[in-house]
């Protein structure tokens, strides 16, 4: 563990933050201009591995633990949100036989 | 903290309940077993309140008044649930679960002591709210409305975790004792990190509560959803989350006011331009109830603009006027809905006349929304004013006041529909309980108008 622990600490943090940046961007442009539900999904699962990545890399380069337990939190959460997200798209994909979020456009102001 | 025991026992009784078929007790039990929390939760109101369960969660005062506000709320709205759930389909016991499931994620949110708190707690209300918002299986607008909701919900769990990362790694603890004393040590040279940090959960936390510019999902989905359940999100959930907006700030970021002022006030003026103009121009009620919940983010977040000791209590008189007056305003969209099947202004044509108490009550529960005096609303704008004031952002008042005006326009429309327009129509069925809420409703809203000494001193 001391081992694993050293050598992430090996690379300086400005390197983890900057990755971690980058994928949340690229999960978050997938979110906006993606029109598949499914894609936007998986979209949102990267902005929160995002979130995990940067949290143990902060967890180690503070030494302390509770940093990697939120990762567990995060983990299990985004387990129960796939369980219902994916639940409302079957949903959806019986009454209208498509996943595009375009054809949400029932409701209008 | 014995309220959230109570709660989520109460949600897997009602499970089992479901389960052998007893499905004429569910919602005795259900209202009972919630009465029974909001008086454990209000016995723990002298005690001297020190973080619980290793630092993680808080009963303290501001707790209590908020779990007490959204405990009342939700037996409000569950006493107008009777045969409502029924029409939708035959599985009622799990409704009430969800919901019941929800509040225990609510008063998680607002008696958080660490962030990962904070993020549980929103995330066990909004997967209960995601599937309670679709639960008309067959009916597209209560589809489109779960899917929405989801992938904004979704959305901006994602950015708040982002921002809740950013600042454990400048200040290395969720607590928010340890976060505000890090800023304290030095509060010139932070680190950038939690600029960063601070800025995306506000945005994470303004798509929760549905302020502009983070307001376009609130009436698509308000109008897609059942409208029990709409009574439920604009009132219970967004008195939540603006809880645990507030707790947050006023507990951590306040030496930091001059970085995050500057956002909410834009965040303020933006939902109460939005909220009212397009509120003015909605054909339908409840869609113009839903621009109306943006603009009355905009009253709440003055009392963040203008932070001090007592800026928790402006927001809990605010609050509990706001929640009141609206539940009154779904009970009769939900009995129109019902027995009329249209919910335009038209529809309110003579409803004086054949029910003058429904009449009468959603009267008041409007003069309230709208801010006059002897009701609580009038209260609670005038508590958010002067705070406002006290800290001198007049021109945010006054553009306020001006929009408080506008406000009164569409509030009348509903009113002078019912009152001076004729039209031949059937006479509303009143199960006993709607009249109960409805005139107990409209009741504490004239009380905490006039006598406003009641919880204007609480927390």
């Amino acid at each position: 563990m001391e081992t694993v622990t050293q050598s992430i600490q090996g690379i300086p943090l400005n390197h983890y933050i900057l990755l971690s940046a980058i994928i949340f961007t690229i999960g978050v442009i997938g979110v906006l201009i993606r029109r598949n539900a499914i894609i936007i999904f998986m979209s949102v699962e990267l902005m929160l591995n995002a979130v995990n990545l940067l949290l143990t890399a902060f967890s180690v380069y503070w030494g302390d633990a509770s940093g990697q337990v939120f990762v567990f939190f995060i983990m299990a959460l985004a387990a129960a949100e796939v369980a219902i997200g994916l639940a409302i798209l079957t949903m959806i994909y019986r009454n209208t036989n498509s996943t595009d979020i375009n054809i949400l456009n029932r409701l209008k102001w | 903290m014995s309220a959230l025991i109570t709660i989520t026992i109460l949600a897997l009784l009602l499970l089992y309940l479901g389960l052998f078929k007893a499905k004429k007790a569910l919602l005795p039990v259900a209202l009972i077993g919630l009465m029974v929390a909001l008086v454990l939760s209000l016995m723990e109101w002298n005690s001297n309140a020190a973080p619980i369960f290793s630092d993680m969660m808080l009963y303290d005062r501001f707790a209590i008044a908020f779990s007490g506000i959204t405990i009342f709320s939700t037996i409000l709205i569950i006493a107008l649930s009777k045969d409502y759930f029924e029409r939708i389909s035959s599985n009622v016991a799990e409704y009430y679960a969800l919901i019941l499931f929800s509040l225990a994620g609510i008063i998680l949110m607002v008696s958080y002591h660490n962030l990962s708190m904070l993020f549980i707690g929103i995330e066990i209300m909004s997967v209960s709210l995601y599937i309670l918002a679709g639960i008309k299986k067959r009916d597209f607008a209560s589809n489109e409305a779960a899917l929405k909701y989801f992938l904004m919900g979704a959305f901006s769990t994602g950015i708040l975790l982002f921002g809740v990362t950013l600042i454990y790694g400048a200040s290395g603890s969720f607590d928010l004792e340890g976060i505000k004393q890090y800023i304290l040590k030095d509060p010139t040279a932070v680190s950038p990190l939690l600029y960063t940090g601070i800025t995306l959960l506000i945005v994470g936390l303004s798509f929760k509560v549905g302020a502009a510019p983070f307001h376009f999902w609130v009436p698509d989905v308000y109008e897609g959803s059942p409208s029990l359940i709409a009574a439920y999100m604009s009132t219970v959930v967004k008195v939540a989350g603006f809880a645990a907006f507030l707790r947050l700030i006023m507990f951590s970021f306040a030496p930091l006011q001059d970085f995050w002022i500057p956002m909410i006030i834009g965040m303020s003026v933006l939902s109460l331009l939005i909220g009212n103009v397009t509120a003015v121009y909605q054909q339908h009620f409840k869609r113009m109830l839903a621009y109306s919940s943006i603009s009355h983010v905009g009253y709440m977040l003055f009392a963040i603009i203008a932070l001090n000791g007592s800026s928790d209590n402006a927001v809990f008189v605010y609050a509990a006027a706001y929640s009141v007056a609206t539940i009154i305003a779904f009970g009769v969209l939900i009995l129109l809905q019902g027995q009329v099947g249209n919910d335009s202004f038209d529809s309110f044509n003579g409803l004086a006349r054949k029910n003058p108490f429904i009449a009468l009550t959603l009267t008041i529960a409007m003069l309230s929304l709208a801010g006059i005096p002897l009701t609580a609303g009038f209260i609670g704008k005038f508590m958010m004013f002067s705070r406002a004031l006290s800290s001198y952002h007049i021109f945010l008042v006054v553009f306020a006041a001006l929009n408080a005006m506008v406000g009164i326009f569409y509030y009348f429309k509903v009113i002078v529909a019912m009152y001076f327009k004729e039209e031949d129509r059937k006479e509303l069925i009143v199960p006993i309980y709607f009249k109960l809420v409805l005139g107990f409703s409209a009741l504490v809203t004239i009380v905490l108008g006039v006598y406003p000494d009641f919880i204007a001193s609480l927390i």
